[in-house]
């Protein structure tokens, strides 16, 4: 095809889409690029998703689809920033214990019918229910909704939910405490709207392609389990006419390495990179290969417990340890995927914290072994008495990577001699959980985006806290924290004493690194926590 | 500990030498034809270059099998591999260990690995087949089903009990590797017993007086042992492959530790980033191992075939 | 013969109860539940879930519940994984596929086995004896961990003739790449089998005898070797037809098909223990049935044996 006959096709369907008709062949409305004719975005997943039931769904490729086919109160954009979803927006009051939501009256639901308040109602009601005991019940007790805790509890009725529908497009939420981030959290799969009337007539079976109804940007068509999961657009949708991808196709590949051939072959529009192949993709495919950073971290963490070794009770030798850990060597030659390399729990992508200075950071390498060395002696650690300890992690060839590249850095730094044990992942919980372990793996994604997911796991009484580590000071903080204005100091003080107590040995921040095909419009980087929506994406004209 | 050298190489012999068992013509026979089998003679020779590279081979390597080389680390595609001058004779793997070290630990485990649990799967299988098949009647029927049951219980499922409840060690992984393995060798020697139990010698036998225990340890067990030697022998690649599945769940040989089958899946990886040493050097032991266990195993049958006398 | 295959039957309820208690109790025993996650879910919530599941209950009542709701509902049980599917659903998805590319390996191996092995021993110590052993190692020496990325990168990325992976209800395409992994390495034991038991059944005396009385050497071959050659060939093949379905887990990784072997060993990884107990009695009915095949074969290759 010359270049005249596709600009003539390309003016003409641009003429029609004014008209309302989908986007072929067009150009982007606003940024002019020429829109490819197979609006199909094809994608890996690493494992097939656990549900596309909004208030069951528990794994990140799930979430992704439930996010594609319900649409919550609000959304984020490319950057994370809140904007509209099917709310057109919110009032709250002073004391922001009340959130009252305003529902826009052109939602409909795949099947025609309008989006009301009360389908927010009847799912947030289920989400706590204990009969569907959904595995994420306790995000609406993290939302703080009034009775939302009892009701789990099955010590309250579930109708005594703090949520009501005013009238068909007003939405109020109570609140047993004040909570300035709320409306963030209706980003949230656990809280989009379910199909009552769906949901009744089919039980269980309601989220099968060929009953499931939806008020996203698209709708489930098929689904191969461990295969694909095919969603396309949802004409009922109502900003139908902005959606430029038609169809979305998930594919279960459970080895990247596999997934990576296929992506070369052209089967795929993104994949995840292997670890350390970052810089030969970097080289062959300049335009596919991204990385941008994630809300995550990856950490090694003592048992301080009654149970652990005696040697990890003084600090000194805990934070010769973690000195001794040559993070540059960790990030640049094993992951090699633009990791930053990790002296704070908290990552710097998180919003709103300013990466404090930690003594550690500003040393070079050298100078930590030589302080590392000094320590450990002085802890009475040496040739005659050898530091000996085991340390666990799971089954996972970059996991095995980073261990065995941590044993020999402090065997030959520091003569301490690890035992590596490599563990199924349901052992590796259980032993990690049971504090049957000197030094365990550690890695946790952000819940939100705010400092507190991150350093809550560092409470002494935190569920999460599988060290064991008891810090009065911190956990003052951390309480100070829920109600302060300004959290900067509080959080650089907290990670200040991370830095001196060396409960935990950071190792790097995770990064999105991706082989993503150059037509592919619009992918969100700047959103470290990556929630994506295929309707802002477009298939660019190659 | 574990994977000492020493012990694969005796066990090595104690297998090859599977013919010296003495004071018996049937045996002596046996061994003069296994020698005069050229190809089996040179299998056995290959095994035991292979036993002896594993016990010789550390005192040559610049590096051991846990040291990282820091220097080549991150660019083993551009600078890892195999050469003289860095000292890494086989090249390194993905995180600048010596290659060399590792295959040679690795073919001392998966050996060890692979001649022990068929060696199990030999013993139990062979000896619970052939009273099955030879008691026959109600004893079979209930010792055939409970070969089914055990059969049906998923590998996955008793490697990760035994593994996971009894603590990891070389010792549970042979009992793992042999409480799945004996199985279908339980089963196919009973199919032979069933079928050796009436023929015509068998039955003179028995009309002569002999006591049914000297019958299956002198009439049967030698008529069997063809088809269950060659079985055996399939058996330790079986094996070798069986641990790198075990080491796929997780639960196999720690780190700093490696089998062949880990090394050959690793390497089987990372085969289109240009770093085909690793895949090519494993898999070369890997394959020499097998085929030598087949004509070793081929040629034992063929010695041990007392029809042939 | 038909008595006996009724008494067998009859002798393979008890077994398959026998299995499913013995898989229950074991399951059970393995560290970590199906709801232990890396973020431990709050006690009132995981308390929740397990009331619904009945996993609160004693263990003899979970398995009394679960052994009433399969006689008398054929319901073998939630996954607590793929909440939005039942074990049913699972089987009932997960099992055609894995029959399918399953059962086409099998012929293959079995054809292209047998007969590379009766041609090895026929010619024995000739070029064709040493092809087919070379064959036969070579299939062997590359186990369909190897295969998968090779096959993969050959025909998919190098050649561009076939696709990665997938299923597609089955179209000739998506098959071609896991019959040739799956089937390799059994084929190369087949083969090694009919060989050996070919030359011993070649060095027997009938078989001298019928040479001896001139007949020719294909009709002794198909008339008289054949049968007894391929009895400890059959005994092989029972658990192999057994493991390529079960054994198929390699391949539902690499190509993405979508079979019971993927689902079955992740539901023992993540103690998901409703499909793993589905799987393991499917599998289980599988291995008895053709044990009873096996055997009842055995009857027809070697009369002599009596039931």
């Amino acid at each position: 095809m010359n270049k005249q006959t596709r600009l003539l096709i390309a003016s003409f369907l641009s003429s029609t889409f004014i008209t309302g008709a989908a986007f072929a062949a067009g150009v982007h409305p606003t940024t002019g690029e020429a829109l490819a004719d197979d609006q199909t975005f094809t994608y890996r997943i690493l494992d097939e998703h656990s549900s596309v039931d909004p208030q069951v769904v528990e794994d990140v490729s799930g979430a992704e689809i439930v996010r594609d086919l319900f649409e919550g109160l609000m959304n984020q954009d490319r950057d994370g920033n809140l904007v509209p979803g099917v709310a057109t927006g919110f009032t709250t009051n002073d004391t922001k214990d009340v959130y009252t939501f305003t529902l826009r009256d052109t939602a409909k639901w795949s099947n025609g019918d309008p989006v009301i308040a009360s389908d927010f109602v009847f799912a947030w009601k289920r989400a706590v229910d204990p009969e569907l005991s959904s595995p994420y019940a306790w995000f609406v007790q993290l939302m703080s909704i009034e009775n939302a805790g009892a009701i789990i509890a099955g010590e309250t009725a579930v109708d005594e939910l703090g949520v009501t529908a005013i009238d068909d497009h007003t939405l109020e939420v109570r609140l047993s405490a004040p909570l300035p981030y709320f409306a963030q959290m209706t980003t949230h799969a656990t809280t989009f709207p379910a199909p009552q009337k769906v949901i009744e007539a089919h039980g269980d079976a309601w989220t099968k392609p060929e009953n499931i109804v939806s008020n996203g940007a698209y709708v489930l068509t098929e689904h191969l389990p461990q295969e694909r999961s095919v969603r396309e657009r949802n004409a009922m949708y109502w900003d139908n006419e902005s959606t430029i991808v038609d169809k979305v196709v998930a594919l279960v590949i459970n080895d990247e390495n596999v997934a990576l051939t296929r992506y070369l072959a052209g089967e795929l529009d993104r994949t995840e990179v292997p670890a350390g192949q970052f810089p030969r993709l970097q080289k062959e495919h300049p335009a596919e290969a991204i990385s941008f950073p994630r809300l995550c971290n990856y950490y090694y963490t003592f048992n301080l417990s009654e149970d652990g070794p005696e040697a990890f009770k003084d600090p000194r030798v805990r934070q010769a340890l973690s000195l001794a850990v040559d993070r540059k060597i960790i990030t640049e030659k094993i992951l090699a995927g633009g990791q930053p390399e990790a002296y704070t729990f908290a990552p710097e992508a998180t919003a709103g914290f300013t990466v404090p200075e930690v003594e550690m950071s500003a040393m070079t390498q050298a100078e930590r072994d030589s302080l590392a060395k000094e320590l450990l002696a002085e802890a009475g650690y040496g040739p005659d008495n050898p530091l000996t300890f085991n340390m666990i992690y799971n089954t996972s060839e970059s996991h095995k990577k980073i261990a065995v590249a941590l044993g020999q850095m402090w065997k030959q730094k520091l003569g301490v001699q690890t035992d590596l044990g490599n563990l199924e992942w349901k052992v590796f919980l259980e032993t990690r959980g049971n504090q049957d372990f000197d030094l365990a793996r550690g890695a946790w994604c952000g819940d939100y985006n705010e400092a507190s997911t991150f350093l809550d796991l560092l409470q002494s009484d935190s569920g999460y806290n599988d060290g064991k580590f008891q810090n009065t000071r911190v956990d003052e903080l951390l309480a100070s924290a829920k109600i302060a204005s300004d959290t900067t100091k509080i959080y650089t003080e907290v990670e200040q004493i991370l830095a001196q107590e060396s409960p935990i040995i950071p190792i790097y921040h995770y990064a999105g690194v991706y082989m993503m095909d150059s037509d592919v419009g619009n992918w969100p980087v700047d959103n470290v926590e990556q929630n994506w929506y295929s309707k802002n994406l477009y298939k660019i004209a190659e | 500990m574990f994977g000492s050298s020493q012990k694969s190489a005796q066990l090595a012999e104690e297998v090859t030498d599977f013919t010296a068992v003495q004071g018996r013509s049937l045996w002596q026979d046996a061994r003069t034809r296994f020698v005069q089998n050229r190809a089996a003679r040179t299998c056995v020779l290959i095994l035991a270059l292979i036993v002896a590279f594993t016990i010789f081979g550390p005192y040559f390597a610049q590096w051991n099998n846990e040291e990282i080389d820091w220097d080549i680390m991150g660019s083993a595609a551009e600078r890892g591999m195999p050469s003289f001058a860095t000292g890494h004779y086989f090249g390194v793997d993905d995180l600048g260990r010596d290659l060399y070290s590792r295959v040679i630990q690795a073919t001392t485990t998966s050996l060890l690995v692979g001649l022990v649990g068929a060696a199990m799967a030999l013993f139990v299988g062979t000896i619970y087949g052939i009273i099955s098949g030879f008691v026959g009647g109600r004893a079979d029927n209930i010792m055939m089903r409970i070969v089914d049951i055990l059969m049906a219980i998923p590998t996955v499922l008793i490697i990760i009990l035994l593994l996971v409840v009894a603590g990891r060690s070389f010792f549970m992984l042979f009992i793992a590797l042999g409480a799945v393995s004996w199985l279908s060798m339980a089963r196919i020697v009973r199919g032979q017993t069933l079928a050796l139990k009436h023929r015509e010698f068998i039955e003179a036998a028995r009309a002569s007086g002999v006591s049914e225990i000297t019958i299956m340890y002198r009439h049967i067990l030698p008529n069997l042992l063809g088809v269950v030697i060659v079985y055996a022998s399939l058996l330790v690649p079986e094996m070798i492959l069986a641990e790198s599945f075990i080491s796929f769940l997780g639960l196999g040989v720690s780190e700093p530790y490696t089998s062949l089958g880990s090394l050959i899946s690793e390497g089987a990886g990372t085969m289109a980033y240009g770093t085909l040493w690793q895949l090519a050097f494993p898999l070369f032991f890997y394959v020499t191992i097998i085929i030598t266990m087949f004509f070793i195993g081929d040629g034992l049958r063929d010695a041990l075939d007392p029809k042939d006398r | 013969m038909i008595a006996y295959i009724i008494r067998r039957l009859l002798v393979a309820i008890p077994t398959i109860l026998v299995l499913i208690i013995a898989s229950f109790f074991l399951m059970h025993f393995a560290p970590g539940g199906p709801f232990t996650s890396e973020r431990p879910l709050p006690p009132q919530v995981l308390a929740n879930i397990e009331a619904r599941y009945g996993l609160d209950q004693p263990l003899w009542k979970q398995l009394y519940d679960y052994l009433f709701n399969i006689i008398f509902h054929f319901d073998f049980g939630p996954s607590f994984k793929f909440k939005d599917r039942d074990v049913n659903d699972i089987i009932a998805q997960g099992f055609p596929i894995s029959l399918t590319y399953g059962a086409l390996s099998f012929l293959a191996a079995s054809v292209v086995g047998i007969s590379l092995g009766i041609a090895a021993a026929i010619r024995h110590n000739t070029w064709i004896d040493y092809v087919a052993v070379g064959l036969g190692i070579a299939a062997q020496a590359l186990p369909n961990f190897i295969m998968g990325p090779i096959l993969i990168l050959t025909f998919t990325l190098w050649l561009g003739l076939l696709p990665g992976g997938g299923w597609n209800g089955g179209q000739w395409q998506y098959l071609i790449m896991p019959v040739i992994a799956l089937s390799t390495s059994y084929m190369g034991s087949i083969a090694r089998i009919t060989r050996s038991s070919m030359l011993e059944v070649l060095n027997s005396n009938f078989i001298r005898t019928a040479r001896a009385k001139g007949l020719p050497t294909r009709s002794v071959i198909w008339r008289h070797a054949l049968k007894p050659t391929l009895l400890p060939v059959v005994s092989y093949l029972g658990p192999v037809f057994v493991y390529v379905l079960t054994g198929s887990v390699f391949v539902d990784i690499y190509f993405s098909t979508g079979g019971l072997g993927q689902a079955y060993v992740g539901s023992a990884l993540s103690r998901d223990y409703a499909v793993l107990l589905g799987v393991t009695i499917l599998y289980g009915t599988l291995t008895v049935v053709v044990n009873l095949l096996t055997d009842l074969a055995y009857a027809w290759f070697d009369p002599k044996i009596r039931y």
